[in-house]
């Protein structure tokens, strides 16, 4: 991508980012179903790891959902989208390999 | 002295960002990645200790349930206000922008409020820390001290990951209210100590955790009167990418913390 490409790609996506007024509405009614959607599973006695598998998932949504539309992610240029989110992601996914196997062999090792 | 002069008749080129955007925006999403691996590492440190102990407490019962989906609410509407101080800035509507963004703080100032409320019953019930003066006069609930005591980690994780978020919350609205009344702000930030500070009893963990508020108070003054400026519709996207990241941060601790951790009877 050249200069000048990514010169129009900001004017659009400068022009796109704030003309959407009913869309902010409509996200922020999604997230707040999604959370009463979390509350009432609470109410359900479910199992633990069905119901951490289901409260991770709708998290991300929530979390996808205002990156891209309240943080204006989705309007940003491919560069910057995919640089920011897979450094983060990365990491992220480092922390989960140091930390919860060895969470994992303490359980499996049991009490002694 | 420079012996050479840079000519002024040469018609300049736009030369856009590597990243399609500003630089203050920018500089925000880097802070933001990084904070996220702060709060990241919260997160994995309170699963790893769930995990890896025998007899993880559920001690929030129906009333904190409802208490935290109300704070979840507020948080997300406070999301909403925020954005649309954002379109407000951009289409040059300062009285619909400030509005905006004093209705941010409101909802987030409901947030902190809330949770404050929360931090409170739980101390007093005796789900507490060490470092945390008892409560004069009240007597601890059998179930929270028992909790404190044979899992430590369970208060040592929550009172750190939730007071870091309440940390930011309280921070995001210093910001947002810098960036809408400007110098005006630096006295309703001092009131707003001096309640906070006044207003908490002596043994609470808010009455020596207000000086934040006077911290930024100094802080904010000191960077006001050295850099007065007017700020534009960049400063408050840039405002509300941070508030947005606060939301973002608690659509992980609301399920992890609470929902994970509550006893419904």
């Amino acid at each position: 991508m050249d200069a000048t490409q990514i010169a129009l790609a900001e004017r659009v996506a400068e022009e796109q980012r704030h003309h959407k007024k009913g869309q902010f509405f409509w996200v922020w009614g999604a997230l707040l179903v999604m959370t009463a959607v979390e509350v009432y599973l609470t109410y359900q006695n479910m199992q633990p790891v069905k119901m951490l598998t289901i409260l991770m998932g709708l998290s991300l949504i929530k979390a996808a959902l205002i990156i891209g539309f309240f943080m204006h992610l989705r309007y940003e240029i491919s560069r910057m989208k995919w640089l920011t989110m897979c450094s983060v992601v990365a990491c992220l996914i480092l922390m989960t390999i140091f930390f919860f196997p060895d969470a994992h062999r303490i359980v499996t090792l049991g009490v002694k | 002295m420079a012996d050479s002069v840079v000519s002024q008749d040469i018609p300049s080129v736009y030369e856009p960002s590597l990243f399609g955007t500003y630089s203050k925006k920018i500089g925000m999403w880097l802070f933001l990645m990084s904070d996220s691996l702060t709060f990241g590492a919260l997160l994995y440190a309170y699963s790893y200790g769930r995990i890896s102990t025998a007899g993880w407490p559920t001690p929030f019962h129906s009333a904190s349930i409802i208490n935290a989906t109300i704070m979840t609410a507020f948080l997300l509407t406070s999301s909403l206000t925020m954005v649309l101080a954002v379109r407000a800035s951009v289409q040059h509507d300062a009285k619909a922008q400030t509005l905006w963004l004093l209705a941010t703080m409101v909802c987030g100032a409901a947030f902190v409020v809330l949770h404050g409320k929360e931090w409170s019953n739980l101390i007093a019930e005796g789900l507490t820390l060490p470092m945390f003066p008892a409560v004069p006069g009240h007597e601890a609930n059998a179930e929270f001290a028992n909790v404190a005591k044979s899992v430590p980690q369970f208060p040592s994780t929550f009172f750190t990951l939730t007071g870091m978020h309440m940390l930011h919350v309280t921070l995001g609205i210093v910001y947002l209210g810098v960036v809408a009344l400007r110098r005006k702000f630096i006295p309703v930030l001092l009131v707003l100590w001096l309640i906070a500070w006044l207003g908490t009893p002596a043994y609470s963990p808010f009455h020596y955790g207000s000086h934040v508020l006077l911290l930024a108070a100094i802080v904010c003054g000191i960077i006001l009167w050295l850099k007065p400026k007017v700020y534009d519709s960049s400063d408050v996207e840039v405002a509300g990418l941070y508030w947005h990241f606060v939301d973002l941060v608690w659509m992980f601790i609301f399920p992890l913390v609470y929902l994970m951790s509550a006893r419904i009877l």
